[in-house]
């Protein structure tokens, strides 16, 4: 039995761990968060310097040819710094449609401009608020062209392309096209969003030239697929975004002191962070499987994925949000940091489909599993 | 990342499984036996074989295994269900760490070879009435006379107290200092006269536990185990070794009946897994089960490795007992008013459901309630303090005491 990350993994996560608390302290989210610009530009370059955003994209499209364990690490340490970055966009979504569908060719032409970092992709699916299925999405992709809007597009306002679910063309079933955000017949409307440091964007295409990705008609099994692969890495960055909130909440009542003595030493603070290690501990074993799952291209990747994902979902939640209760007072102000966990905890929570989504999607691979 | 074996583990695996395959008792050789007779026979067969507590020094009757070795042979072990079940884990996992540790060469190799055949049966008398979280808040006390000493008390929640051979005690010898410094560690007869054993009625209707009442016993003062006033640090010893419980079977039966349950059940004349409330909550009970097997897989590894697994371990019972409870309410939820019937012929799986109600309020009490647990995790992982104690530093008999 060897369920653990290698020393080169622990390694690299110690690396990352001092390079984000380096360059992107709390005060880094806090300045995005204050100011005008969606994301950290500056931070987004020396992430791609460091190759992250290469990890798991084969040598001869420009990637490192690292495994998925190495970006599950970078994901990890990316959510606990709560990094105001395209990262999960680019990487885990746009970049891993291009490696699971693209042609030789698109391969060719992106995947080495998204392993330096010049290219962010999005993945644009939502339309509106409700669940999208492959039956109500109403944008189109004939002949070719997009027409449509989607909403909700997460960094739409900062990808240079787009990873587009649309109807089929003329027929039952989506399809996945890619397309250029400067392209003719592209507006791109900024949305305020819970978490200022991850913009999202409605998209609206008129006559907008796409290029197909993958087999036309046979998008929404792709993009099951897609998202299982992704929830794995979100899970991550969940599972990091929550150690740290704990973290935060563990500090802060080890110094304040309340009735004559500190509140870590009262019961009723003692279990509510007790009881957030086990959900961290649950959702970071989960992880584990799925890690392993995702990168060994395991055929329980959908039961392990929706795991990882419920888990780690539920794990943040709890942490980001009794993070706040631990702080009192001071915990709800926009001078503490608590604040950060609690916007990124539900951004990433619904970003790839919500709880309610994937557990469905677990007890349906559990059936599947089952009935094998 | 992987799960498999090493290739000295694999070697050491495949040996365990041969001579389980060719020894495991066959239900004619167990039949007409007792419980305590069928855990005997094979505890004894193990024995004789060099496959008994294997961890232990063969000078004590072990082999002098690796932890990851035990952890192979229990996983080994565990696939063949209709073992008998065992009698000896008190006696085993607690009475004879406890021994190796504390008691002089000679009582070691008296007493610790016959824990691993299986000849001798330990309890452990520890709880009090007045004593259970607090369990240094016990009250039975030891007299010296001579070279004896002379118990008097009652002791709580012993299992197994009636047909145990031997018992380890924690007692009271000085009542005028403070609670943990007062406290002597013996062993003792379980049939010294004076032990009376009478068993408790729980609430579902079985008896699993005893009380064990004291009335002038005597033990000498040889079966002392450290310094008279250390028995404290003694019990630690005791309860530091809960048994390596980790990759043992847990094949999640339960869950899987409950899975059956609810695609074989209709809710509004579909199969009520349909329902999306249900689905909510058996995605939630497996992402439980799923990330409690791959914590134990984590620890595994350490195992393998040679380490001790980190603290993570410690989740097991706080997050296994309380979902175990709420997988038998939501089942019998899931029978609708049939649920409350609890018969072996009527009941879905011959009513495990309603079996699995009733016991789990005492699981999620016995060795350690939740909320000891919650602040083992809170203090010994996190890092927080304890509440401050009113009887700290105060002689036990200044301590106020309520009525209970």
């Amino acid at each position: 039995m060897n369920f653990e990350f290698s020393d080169e993994q622990n390694l690299l996560r110690d690396q990352a761990r001092g390079f984000l608390g380096t360059h992107c302290p709390m005060s880094k989210v806090r300045a995005v968060l204050d100011g005008d610009e969606p994301t950290d530009r500056a931070l987004w370059e020396k992430i791609a310097e460091l190759g992250w955003t290469a990890t798991a994209i084969p040598e001869e499209f420009g990637g490192l040819g690292l495994s998925y364990l190495e970006l599950a690490v970078i994901a990890e340490e990316l959510g606990r710094a709560v990094a105001p970055v395209p990262f999960s966009s680019s990487v885990y979504l746009a970049t891993e449609a291009l490696l699971l569908t693209g042609s030789r060719a698109q391969k060719e032409k992106w995947l080495p401009k998204l392993a330096g970092g010049e290219t962010i992709g999005a993945f644009a699916m939502a339309e509106g608020p409700g669940r999208t299925t492959a039956t109500n999405l109403q944008t189109t992709a004939d002949g070719g062209v997009l027409n449509g809007a989607k909403a909700a597009v997460a960094d739409g306002d900062v990808a240079d392309i787009a990873v587009v679910v649309s109807k089929a063309d003329g027929g039952a079933g989506a399809s996945l096209s890619l397309v250029e955000l400067n392209a003719d017949g592209v507006s791109i409307q900024p949305q305020r969003t819970l978490d200022f440091s991850r913009s999202h964007a409605r998209l609206e295409f008129t006559d907008t030239p796409a290029e197909p990705l993958g087999p036309p008609g046979q998008g929404w099994a792709l993009v099951e697929k897609l998202l299982d692969r992704a929830a794995v890495l979100f899970a991550w960055e969940q599972v990091g975004g929550a150690e740290a909130a704990l973290e935060m909440a563990k500090a802060y009542a080890l110094g304040r002191y309340a009735f004559g003595r500190p509140i870590a030493s009262y019961q009723a603070i003692k279990h509510k962070l007790a009881h957030a290690y086990v959900k961290n501990t649950l959702a970071r074993s989960n992880g584990y499987y799925g890690a392993w799952a995702l990168n060994a291209n395991a055929p329980e990747l959908p039961l392990a994925a929706a795991t990882a994902r419920v888990s780690a979902s539920q794990a943040y939640y709890y942490a980001s949000k009794e993070n706040i209760q631990t702080h009192g007072g001071m915990g709800y102000t926009w001078e503490f940091d608590c604040q950060f966990h609690y916007r990124r905890a539900k951004l990433l929570s619904v970003n790839i489909g919500s709880e309610v989504q994937w557990q469905d999607k677990l007890v349906r691979a559990l059936e599947q599993s089952n009935a094998a | 990342m992987d799960f498999n074996d090493t290739p000295a583990e694999a070697a050491f695996r495949s040996e365990a499984r041969s001579w389980l395959q060719d020894n495991a008792p066959t239900a004619e050789e167990l039949g007409g036996l007792g419980f305590i007779e069928q855990a005997k026979l094979w505890q004894k067969r193990k024995f004789d074989a060099g496959w008994a507590c294997i961890r232990w020094p063969k000078e004590y009757g072990g082999r002098g295994a690796t932890a990851i070795e035990q952890v192979i042979w229990n996983q080994e072990e565990s696939k063949y269900p209709n073992l008998p079940g065992t009698v000896f884990s008190i006696g085993q996992g607690m009475a004879a760490p406890t021994l190796m540790a504390w008691a002089t060469e000679e009582q070691k190799r008296r007493y610790v070879p016959r824990l691993a055949s299986g000849e001798d049966i330990w309890c452990q008398l520890f709880s009090e009435p007045a004593g259970g979280s607090d369990l240094a808040a016990l009250r039975t006390k030891a007299d010296k006379d001579g070279d004896d000493w002379i118990i008097n008390g009652q002791k709580i929640w012993t299992s197994g107290a009636h047909y145990s051979d031997y018992g380890i005690l924690v007692v009271r010898t000085d009542p005028n200092v403070p609670k943990h410094k007062g406290l002597t560690y013996f062993f003792l007869n379980m049939r010294s006269p004076g032990v009376e054993t009478k068993p408790i009625k729980q609430l579902s209707g079985d008896s699993n536990f005893n009380e064990v009442y004291f009335t002038d016993v005597r033990i000498p003062d040889s079966q002392r185990l450290g310094a008279v006033g250390q028995g404290w640090q003694v019990s630690i010893t005791t309860l530091m070794n809960e048994r390596l419980s980790i990759g043992g079977g847990n094949a999640g039966g339960d869950f899987k009946a409950l899975l059956r349950l609810a695609q074989t059940l209709t809710l509004d004349d579909r199969p009520a897994i349909e329902n999306p409330a249900v689905r909510a909550k058996i995605a939630d009970w497996h992402c439980q089960r799923a990330g409690l097997k791959y914590t134990g897989y984590r620890a595994l590894s350490a195992v393998s490795r040679g380490e001790t697994p980190g603290p993570e371990n410690s989740i097991g019972k706080l997050v296994g007992a309380p979902m175990t409870q709420d997988m038998a309410s939501f089942a019998m939820d899931l029978m609708e008013m049939s649920g409350a019937v609890w018969d072996e012929d009527f009941s879905p799986d011959g009513g495990l459901f309603q079996d699995m109600y009733m016991a789990i309020p005492g699981l999620r009490i016995a060795g350690g309630t939740d909320e000891i647990m919650a602040n083992i995790i809170a203090e010994r992982v996190l890092g927080m303090p304890q509440e401050p104690r009113l009887d700290k530093g105060i002689p036990f008999n200044e301590v106020p005491t309520g009525s209970g």
